[in-house]
């Protein structure tokens, strides 16, 4: 119980719990774990069940793909205050890419079967959820859009 | 300044060569034109003999007298011919000309600088200004975006300017290897983790307008408004001094209204296609 509210301090201390209801919080606290990774560990890998969702207190991820006879490839890094590892609220649950860390991090990781159910049973914690993912997603949507664009790209090359 | 229209002969005093596609040049006057003033944002018509002529913003130190540099990406005619000067090679100067960075304006306020690729060089003029004068300004965030890596321009100094504890600097690249372990992501991103406060800052952007639109957006939602936002525009050139409105942006000549305008007196026609 008392590490649950030191969860729900944690988690109320993060910009995507903040403003959720406190009761709600607690209900998601009750599915966090609090844990440590060094610089350079993998927290997944792509094609891994997504049964976590994590939140980053501190530290810097990197978001990177394997391809084939070439360096892997760094897509995007996400920092202190951001959350990571979104494939557990999109079925089928894949992880699509690698997820390692660049320093040592502190992470909230919450256990996806445990929150899926819970979404299940009580759809309003499910629309706090959607609520705060859906902006996050479409951030990250449109960022990746605007790399694809290639902006600084020489227009001769 | 003497007749716009006619060239001042400088004489390259050294080539730095900054990225694969990118170079600097310090030109030095060598007719009766022995200082060079200028303001940081204002550029100069460098004319390459026998090719061509070219809209180069200044990309020294406004401090720095009797000496004028010229940042370059090679990307056509005249520019690929210029990565071919040499120290000791000629090249013929109009200007300054075009607006200027508000760095009066910004005096007392939080300034955060947000650039893109080569649109680091018309802004290092006004980021050497603020750090001369840094007691003059709130928090001083400068905030980079290049495509990879290798592409960061001035990577030294942006080194430098990160080392010191009275300006926050944030570089990001849109794609990496795994051997970087900066930031990867459009360099919007990196609004949110600047140190400043919107309601009292003053906002100056370059990059591609692409990047600038969006940056706007993003400046908008940490609190900063259109009428503190500069953005400094291109467009193709001839004259430069509002003759020949080759350089016509609605019912504005960014040769002498522009190049660097205040993001609320230019907003409506900012995003009109085809202008
Ligand atoms: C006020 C102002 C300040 C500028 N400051 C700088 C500077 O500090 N450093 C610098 O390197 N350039 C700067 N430019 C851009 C520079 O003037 C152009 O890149 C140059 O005129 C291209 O001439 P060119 O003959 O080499 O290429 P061209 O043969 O005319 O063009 C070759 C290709 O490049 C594309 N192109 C031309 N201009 C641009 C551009 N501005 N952006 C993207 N693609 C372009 C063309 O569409 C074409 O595909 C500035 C422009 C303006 C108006
Ligand atoms: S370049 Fe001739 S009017 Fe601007």
């Amino acid at each position: 119980m008392a590490q649950a509210e030191g969860l729900d301090k944690l988690l109320s201390e993060h910009p995507f719990f903040r403003d959720m209801d406190t009761k709600v919080r607690g209900i998601v606290a009750g599915c966090a774990k609090n844990e440590v990774f060094e610089a350079g560990q993998y927290v997944f890998n792509e094609g891994g069940q997504a049964d976590k969702f994590y939140i980053l207190r501190h530290g810097s991820i990197a978001i990177e793909v394997d391809v084939p006879s070439r360096e892997p490839l760094i897509l995007e890094t996400v920092n202190d205050g951001e959350i990571f590892g979104w494939s557990w609220i999109v079925p089928p649950y894949r992880r699509t890419f690698d997820a390692r860390t660049l320093e040592l991090c502190r992470i909230v990781s919450l256990d996806a079967k445990c929150l899926r159910g819970k979404m299940e049973k009580d759809h309003s914690l499910g629309y706090e959820f959607y609520k705060r993912f859906i902006p996050v997603m479409a951030e990250r949507l449109g960022a990746a859009r605007l790399q694809l664009l290639d902006l600084y790209g020489n227009p001769r090359a | 300044m003497a007749d716009p229209m006619t060239p001042e002969p400088f004489r390259i005093e050294r080539v730095s060569r900054e990225l694969a596609d990118t170079f600097t040049l310090d030109l030095v006057p060598v007719g009766d034109k022995r200082d060079f003033d200028f303001q940081p944002g204002q550029f100069n018509m460098l004319y390459h003999f026998g090719v061509g002529e070219v809209p180069i913003s200044i990309s020294g130190d406004a401090g720095t007298k009797g000496r004028v540099t010229h940042t370059v990406r090679a990307v056509g005619t005249v520019t690929e011919s210029m990565a071919d000067l040499k120290k000791g090679d000629m090249v013929g100067v109009r200007g300054p000309f075009g607006s200027t960075w508000p760095m009066e304006l910004a005096e007392g306020h939080d300034v955060v600088i947000v650039t893109g690729g080569i649109g680091l060089a018309p802004l290092r003029p006004a980021i050497y200004h603020v750090l001369a004068n840094r007691g003059k300004y709130g928090r001083v965030a400068i905030l980079y975006g290049a495509r990879t890596p290798s592409d960061i321009l001035y990577r030294e100094e942006l080194e430098a300017w990160s080392a010191r504890l009275d300006v926050s600097v944030e570089a990001t690249v849109d794609t990496a290897g795994t051997d970087w372990t900066g930031n990867v992501g459009v360099v919007t991103k990196l609004l949110p983790r600047g140190n400043f406060d919107g309601r009292d800052a003053v906002a100056l952007v370059c990059g591609p307008e692409v990047m600038m639109r969006f940056t706007v957006h993003a400046l908008n939602d940490q609190g900063v408004t259109n009428d503190c936002i500069f953005v400094s525009m291109e467009r193709n050139m001839k004259c430069a001094v509002g003759f020949c409105g080759h350089c016509q942006f609605g019912s504005r000549f960014v040769c002498k209204d522009g190049p660097v305008f205040r993001f609320d007196q230019i907003e409506d026609i900012f995003r009109v296609k085809g202008i």
